[in-house]
């Protein structure tokens, strides 16, 4: 077996047990990355020398006994992560250029835990979308069959650990981007509670509802990653400051007693026979562990998504005004005057998904229809949220698939924003709730594409969903792509 | 026809804050361009806001010093707009929940006490400043200011001419300072107003039309703008013409103001809950807390100067407009002048080289206790009148001990008798024709002939000893 292939707590493992070197550890995920970053497509920036200069003065603090608690693992962030002097692009033509002059409070979390960065990875353009095809860069491919999107916006970071080009990465999910990629790509994404991970630094698609997380190869990993990026930052006021126990330690594999609710909202139309089978499965899987499974009801769920593209555009709208050309980044080459100089910078600096968001959260916000779209999706998000508050009375944990479908071809949904909308009809809830939410594979379809579970909690209670997932995963049989 | 002039002012205060409103940056004045910001008061893409409670400390302050109600459950929200100053293409502000609602400032119109509503307080970023470069036809932006706490106190349509609204503003200003909620340097901008006006036939009840107007960035600009538009505004109704609503810009240099933009072009800021920050909540005993903190404020203070001090309404109103000019004259009482005297020379020559110098009250060079030992050294009558007027230029220019400057100007008064009395004998005798005219009964005489030994004894010789001599001599002749 290559390094590269083990999991980040392996790897952090190994290291510690001075078994192999962070240097080793690195030098085999760039070469995996050299072996088949042609065919996955996954980097925006791979950070070569500086990753190795990384690794060796890492392997140095290691000999003189100065380790962090993940130190020498080599990992990815997705490029709306702000890296000090290092490019963070959004996967945008608008940021094409840009280096952020200071660091994103995870990836400072990071830096101090001893890990190494591999690279920045590829995303929807400003994190919208559900396949990285909005991408100005490229399009990453699905380790399981390069015809095949990644999912998104978190492609990059789910293509790269599914395909080993990484030993964890770290995403973002607004509606569902890092579940859903995770879905795809067959590997493990958490989004945890909104407030329990900083935001700092995370160029914001959503505010209310942007949460970092991470995608790794296994539960384990996800919570160890989990363990060094939760907790109060002094920098996000909207960063909850409560004391989050040892994720990992939470990892038992007992589950005796679980009550899990099951929303029948999620099984219905537009769900594909494969992954409902799957998930069913998994359930009773878990039922032979010693939970217990009932069919419930989530009745205003099905008003989610709506609400959702209402919030999140109106939001982008207004976080994405500064992107003007007049401080950093893309400026149109050509213009009259000031605003002209907005008009042709932002018309051809964002891609038309940004740009239909835009437009969409701004009329949203315009006076006259306020109450009529943002007020009243800002009401269905209330409602729906005291949906969730209800359901967990009686239920620890709530299970539905993590994407409709297992992964689509390229291009078969970019003509059809709706369609594409629909990608994340099982996660987008989870958002407009604040809620922690797990998806890791739980089977795969008669092509071989992973299926994805999604495994919901109550708010801070990442340790019991990290948990369950952990149960479940004892019970899979998974299956690395072939690349 | 007669016209009433309605009047509403929003006026906006840098708060004095040591650090700005959402970053740990030092709220200063000035500095080289683009050196007081860091990633957050510049929008740096993923950076977010963390509002510094000082803000919301001095907003309740203000709030509460112009009897406001303080909003137990506040927000703060954005306002979209494009500029190349505002680094996020919004600002955050407050919009439906503002901090401080419904109070008001009493102001005195000519003796009469008047109430002016104050509709809300909300607190708010500044931006940045454009720079426009006279070479290149380029701009350049400096966002020293971004990020600097400001409070809007927006007035209600209860000011009825440009005067009132400047003593509510002269007013307001000064509660401000008393609270050291701003420190109201107005040459730095730190406190700003617009103006809404509109004018209505004598004994109508309804509004006429109003105007914005921006750009007034003195209390003298803003009266003068007044002034211009509700005689605008006349002219046009006289005309039998209609008053658009419109935004208009006051040109302070050529002293008219032209139009900006129409009710149809209003922006629309479309404001929401910034989502990067949390509800203010404000519990009791936080408003309570600072309650405590609220210092003497003008009123009460200019009440004890007219009750302890007996010095008159308009003495007191003047000196109290002021928090650094009332705490100068309190000094300077303290060190043992008598309250008038200290009054007189603050609102009289020390007032006038102030504005001559274009200095603020607080910018004074000597301290209280030299402005007291100078009164002394005047009712000693170790100096004049007039030459104290020469100490205290002296004073302005190189504050020292007023006794060293009596006696580096040379300017100590003669009040010996002797010499005096040579000179009387002197004038005497070289103007018999004004002899003759005193005793005549021409009081005018007397006056000339101290004038002629003051002029002998090059200003020193001491008025009251020359008077004294002088009529002592007249008597004998
Ligand atoms: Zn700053």
């Amino acid at each position: 077996m290559d390094i590269y292939q083990l999991t980040a707590h392996e790897i952090r493992d190994m290291i510690k047990e001075k078994k192999i070197s962070s240097k080793e550890a690195t030098q085999s995920a760039l070469a995996r990355i050299h072996a088949v970053e042609d065919k996955v497509e996954s980097y925006v920036t791979v950070l070569e020398e500086e990753a190795l200069a990384q690794a060796e003065a890492i392997d140095a603090n290691i000999a003189s006994g100065e380790a962090g608690a993940l130190a020498g693992v080599p990992m990815a962030l997705k490029d709306n992560m702000c890296t000090k002097g290092i490019l963070t692009t959004c996967s945008s033509k608008m940021l094409y250029n840009f280096k952020p002059p200071y660091n994103a409070t995870v990836t400072e979390k990071l830096l101090e835990a001893g890990t190494v960065l591999l690279g920045k990875v590829n995303m929807d353009e400003f994190a919208m979308g559900s396949s990285t095809e909005t991408s100005h860069f490229k399009k990453t491919k699905n380790p399981y069959d390069i015809t095949k999107v990644p999912g998104g916006s978190s492609g990059g970071s789910a293509a790269c650990v599914a395909a080993d080009e990484a030993y964890f990465s770290l995403g973002s999910d607004t509606g569902g981007s890092i579940r859903q990629p995770a879905s795809l790509c067959g590997c493990v994404g958490m989004k945890p509670t909104y407030g329990s991970v900083s935001r700092y630094g995370l160029i914001a698609f959503a505010s209310s509802l942007d949460q970092i997380g991470p995608l790794a190869k296994d539960v384990t990993d996800c919570a160890m990653v989990l363990n060094q990026i939760a907790g109060h930052d002094p920098k996000d006021s909207t960063s909850v400051n409560i004391q989050h126990p040892d994720f990992e330690k939470a990892l038992t594999g007992d589950i005796k007693g679980l009550k899990i609710g099951v929303p029948k909202e999620y099984f219905g139309a537009g769900i594909s026979g494969d992954v409902s089978a799957a998930v069913h499965a998994a359930l009773d899987n878990m039922k032979a562990e010693g939970a217990q499974y009932t069919d419930m009801s989530l009745p205003l769920n099905e008003y989610a998504l709506p609400a959702y593209y209402m919030i999140s555009s109106a939001e982008a709208s207004s976080n994405l005004a500064r992107f003007d050309g007049v401080k950093y980044g893309f400026r149109a080459e050509k213009f009259d005057d000031l605003i002209d100089l907005y008009c042709q910078t932002r018309s051809e600096g964002f891609g038309a998904e940004v740009k239909r968001r835009i437009m969409i959260g701004t009329y949203a916000l315009s006076s006259g229809y306020y109450d009529a779209y943002y007020k009243k999706a800002q009401q269905v998000r209330t409602m729906i949220m005291n949906d969730f508050t209800k359901a967990f009375e009686t239920y620890d944990v709530l299970v539905t698939p993590a994407s409709p479908t297992t992964a689509f071809g390229i291009g078969e949904k970019t003509s059809d924003p709706l369609q594409m909308y629909m990608a994340d009809i099982c996660t987008v809830s989870v958002n407009i709730g604040g809620l922690p939410a797990i998806v890791i594979p739980c089977g795969y379809d008669a092509s071989g594409l992973p299926i994805g579970i999604q495994i919901i909690g109550k708010p801070f209670d990442e340790a019991t969903v990290l948990n369950a997932a952990f149960a479940l995963e004892k019970t899979i049989t998974k299956v690395k792509p072939n690349l | 026809m007669k016209y009433e002039t309605v009047i509403g002012l929003e006026v906006h205060a840098e708060l004095a804050t040591k650090t700005k409103i959402f970053c740990g940056c030092k709220n200063e004045f000035g500095g080289e361009p683009n050196t007081r910001c860091c990633p957050v008061c510049t929008g740096m893409p993923g950076t977010l806001p963390v509002l510094n409670k000082a803000v919301v400390d001095y907003a309740i302050k203000a709030g509460l010093a112009t009897n406001c109600t303080i909003t137990k459950y506040g927000k703060q929200d954005r306002k979209n707009y494009f500029y190349p100053d505002l680094p996020k293409a919004y600002q955050i502000s407050q919009f439906d929940l503002p901090l401080c609602q419904n109070g008001y400032v009493e102001i005195d119109v000519n003796g009469e006490k008047r109430r002016i509503g104050i509709t809300r307080i909300h607190i708010e970023e500044d931006a940045g400043k454009l720079i426009h470069d006279d070479y290149g036809n380029e701009s350049m932006a400096d966002y020293n200011r971004c990020g600097v706490p400001l409070i809007e106190i927006v007035s209600e349509p209860d000011l009825r001419s440009p005067e009132e609204a400047r003593i509510y503003l002269e007013t307001l200003k000064s509660i401000l300072e008393y609270t050291e909620v701003s420190d109201c340097k107005m040459q730095e901008g730190s406190l700003r107003c617009d103006v809404n006006l509109s004018i209505r036939p004598v004994g109508q009840e309804e509004f006429g039309t109003r105007c914005e107007m921006k750009n007034v960035n003195s209390f003298r600009a803003a009266v003068r703008a007044m002034e211009y538009e509700q005689k605008r505004q006349a002219e046009i109704l006289d005309e039998g013409g209609v008053v658009e609503q419109e935004t208009r810009r006051w040109d302070d240099v050529r002293g008219v103001s032209t139009p900006m933009r129409s009710k149809e072009d209003a922006q629309d800021y479309r404001y929401f809950p910034e989502p990067d920050l949390v509800p203010i909540v404000v519990s009791d005993e936080w408003v309570e807390e600072i309650r405590k903190t609220i210092p003497e404020l003008p009123e009460e203070r200019k009440a004890r100067y007219v009750n302890e001090y007996s010095l008159p309404e308009y003495d007191a109103f003047i000196l109290t407009s002021s928090k650094k000019m009332a705490d100068f004259f309190d000094a300077a009482v303290k060190e043992g002048a008598k309250p008038k005297p200290v009054s007189n020379w603050l609102m009289g020559d020390i007032s006038k080289i102030l504005n001559d110098k274009e200095l603020e009250p607080g910018d004074i060079p000597f301290t209280p206790a030299q402005l007291a030992k100078m009164i002394a050294l005047i009712e000693k009558g170790t100096i004049s009148n007039s030459a104290a007027k020469k100490v205290l230029d002296a004073m302005f220019a190189q504050p020292d001990d007023p006794e060293k400057l009596v006696e580096k100007l040379g300017l100590a008064q003669v009040s010996d008798e002797g010499a005096i009395l040579e000179m009387v004998n002197g004038v005497l005798a070289q103007n018999p024709q004004s002899i003759a005219d005193y005793k005549a009964g021409k009081d005018k005489a007397l006056g000339f002939l101290v004038g002629q030994v003051m002029r002998i004894s090059k200003g020193k010789a001491n008025p009251q000893i020359i008077n004294k001599l002088l009529k002592d001599a007249l008597d004998k002749a």
